[in-house]
């Protein structure tokens, strides 16, 4: 290896990268076999954290940044005035090994600007992924981005080999998309994403009848919204996503918020802050949806298309949902438990447990882990005080406000938390 | 009445079988290295004997969920001193109830191991993530660390099974103890360091050539994978503590 070279395409085509904010290296079983090098983490490895505070679990990097397109919101467009470098395969099989071998990375995320064409393009993508399993005995996690527009055959191909395949929406509604990449359309996407989940599904069928069906995909797919380059609203954004979870099985949505790259009137200026908030707030949402049982209509509906600034998204809908408290911690549902504010999924899971052993008290709970002074608005248990008045929503709202000041009045974009 | 053991596994588990011979009313556990006699309180130094141990082990295995058995090990090497009493009066209080008490989690001795066991495998995995391996002249994939927790019988099967083609050592500072892996087998050993220039790290000489090379890349990709617009230092610090900073390749200067 040339190393000086080495050292400018690296930094060119990770920078280019890194607007790609997926890091999971979750959801694969891919064992070592024949003592090659790695296998995958069933819920995955964060190795370090940018300074920005994102996990780095694989490198990422493009192949190449040269693109024949010209999306207004990607740096690696055609019209961009960028330092452009590619990569040869032997090359990115190099790096991964070696970063593997020191515990550096889980693995590898490939993506790609487009040269030439689709198929050339994907052609590329699947030898290294080739290269590093049948040569390199390689058995780490592969995430490898789909180009649209490139065949069936090489994508089923590449699905052989890849741990997680992706293929982004870029923007949330198709007018969005159509505004800053006219040449392109979410039906790009639609179709390789559907083409991908039904050999899934059919290799799975496969598995139930012969003994040795080779993996494919097996840490399913992905896709990536970038938020705030456009118009939509929060419920615009949750809506497409649910849409896609539902259609497509997809194993997680990202939400990128925008980093503005030039000046254009179509989209925020240089030096606009991301909004880091409002990404948060649709990852709380995202959450709720995925692992709290809430369906995307109580949270975001038409009069409340978007979501609160200064609380999250479970405590909005239990303050407007005031009938359904306070909740018995002692009787309720593990369903309804999950729903009160100040208590997560490892809490509620412990209480109903150890509710069967007797009524639970206040200090009990404090010691499982629930968050007691935001649930307290939203329960009974053994001990609770005697309420005599029953609050508002908009009161209980206030007093969690003044409660926690410093952790909800000081949230601007640069503290946040999930729960 | 206190009962003092030698601070080894078996003798923890000694512990809980000569409570249930002697029939003790209220015992307390301590092991004898943080142990001072008190002029008036009564103690036993309990003396471990495997058989005895085997006994106890077996018989919670019949009554805990494996998920259990695990809580209880990691809360062992947790090496916290509080730890090794709540592990006693977790044991008592399980043969002294029916199958299933471990969900309590309104007792006192079931919250604390759980915690215990949260805070090992967090340091578990931690390990699993932060540790950087050095490749030496000798072609061994080195590194020494100094966990909180002793993790090390936790983490060496991830490892095993990981880099099944490489040579590796990973050496806990602390307590003086590493893995060698063989391409075989895992293997205890200790190393002197007393001959070599630098006990954190291998002296740099005997390192592989391309080393240098290969961590100065990692460091070049680290600065780059981060946008500067989002820089978030407190949440940075919040998942990467300081303290683990001094194994990150990428947290080195260059
Ligand atoms: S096709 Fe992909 S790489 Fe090319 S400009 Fe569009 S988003 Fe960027």
């Amino acid at each position: 290896m040339q190393f000086d070279r080495i050292r400018e395409k690296l930094n060119i085509l990770a920078d280019a990268a890194k607007y790609d904010v997926s890091c999971s290296s979750s959801g694969s079983t891919r064992k070592n076999e024949g003592k090659g090098l790695g296998n995958s983490h069933t819920s995955g490895i964060c190795h370090t954290y940018t300074e920005d505070g994102r996990c780095v679990s694989l490198l990422k990097i493009l192949l190449t940044n040269h693109c024949i397109y010209d999306c207004l919101f990607c740096v690696s467009r055609k019209s961009n005035d960028v330092k452009r470098a590619a990569f040869s395969v032997d090359e990115v099989v190099e790096l991964t090994m070696n970063f593997y071998r020191r515990n550096y990375i889980e693995g590898l995320f490939l993506s790609s600007g487009i040269f030439k064409n689709a198929d050339f393009t994907m052609e590329r993508l699947l030898l290294v992924c080739k290269k590093l399993r049948l040569e390199q005995n390689y058995n780490g996690y592969i995430h490898l981005k789909t180009i649209p527009g490139a065949s069936d055959e090489l994508i089923k191909e590449a699905g052989l080999y890849a741990d997680r395949m992706s293929i982004n929406l870029e923007m949330p509604t198709e007018a969005g998309l159509k505004l800053l990449a006219p040449e392109k359309s979410h039906n790009d996407v639609i179709k390789p994403l559907s083409f991908v989940q039904q050999n899934i599904k059919q290799f799975a069928a496969d598995k139930k009848l012969i003994k040795h069906v080779p993996k494919f995909v097996p840490a399913g797919q992905s896709t990536q919204m970038v938020i705030g380059a456009t118009p939509e609203s929060d419920k615009d954004i949750m809506y497409t996503a649910n849409t896609f979870y539902k259609n497509f099985s997809l194993k997680r949505v990202y939400y990128s918020g925008y980093v503005p790259i030039s000046n254009d009137s179509r989209m925020p200026v240089l030096g606009t802050q991301p909004p880091l908030l409002r990404e948060n707030r649709l990852y709380q949402t995202d959450w709720l949806m995925r692992f709290y049982g809430f369906k995307v209509q109580e949270i975001l509906n038409d009069a409340n298309p978007n979501l609160d600034v200064d609380i999250d998204p479970k405590l909005s809908w239990a303050i407007r949902n005031m009938q359904h408290f306070p909740i018995d911690i002692n009787k309720a549902d593990y369903k309804m438990i999950l729903r009160i504010p100040g208590i997560g999924v490892m809490s509620a899971q412990k209480i109903v447990q150890a509710r069967k052993f007797g009524k639970l008290r206040i200090d009990q709970l404090k010691k499982i882990g629930v968050a007691y002074n935001r649930a307290k608005h939203f329960i009974t248990c053994a001990d609770s005080p005697y309420q005599l008045k029953d609050y508002q929503g908009t009161q209980i709202k206030a007093f969690i406000l003044a409660d926690s000041q410093s952790k909800y009045i000081k949230t601007d974009s640069n503290q946040l938390i999930l729960f | 009445m206190t009962y003092i053991f030698d601070g080894s596994f078996p003798g923890l588990l000694t512990a809980v079988f000569e409570h249930f011979e002697r029939k003790a009313a209220k015992v307390k556990l301590k092991a004898a290295t943080v142990f001072q006699p008190e002029a008036f309180s009564e103690h036993l130094y309990v003396i471990t004997d495997s058989e005895k141990a085997d006994r106890v082990w077996t018989g919670l295995q019949k009554k805990i969920k494996r998920d259990w058995i695990r809580k209880f090990y990691c809360s062992y090497l947790s090496e916290i001193a509080e730890a090794y009493d709540h592990l006693f009066q977790f044991a008592i209080y399980i043969f002294q109830n029916e199958a299933g008490a471990e969900s309590n989690y309104g007792n006192d001795h079931v919250i604390a191991l759980s915690k215990y066991a949260k805070s090992v495998e967090r340091e578990k995995h931690r390990m699993e993530a932060f540790i950087r391996f050095q490749h030496t002249a000798d072609g061994i994939f080195y590194t020494g660390v100094d966990p909180d927790f002793n993790v090390l019988p936790l983490i060496s099967n991830h490892f095993k099974n990981r880099y099944a083609d490489q040579q590796w050592i990973i050496y806990d500072l602390k307590r003086k103890y590493g893995l060698h892996y063989n391409l075989d087998t895992v293997e205890e050993i200790t190393i002197d360091f007393s001959k070599g220039t630098n006990s954190k790290n291998p002296d740099p000489i005997l390192l592989d050539g391309k080393e240098e090379l290969y961590s100065v890349l990692w460091k070049d990709y680290f600065k780059s994978a981060n946008i500067v617009a989002r820089k978030n230092t407190k949440l940075h610090i919040r998942h990467v503590p300081k303290r683990y900073w001094k194994y990150l390749t990428e947290k080195q200067l260059s």
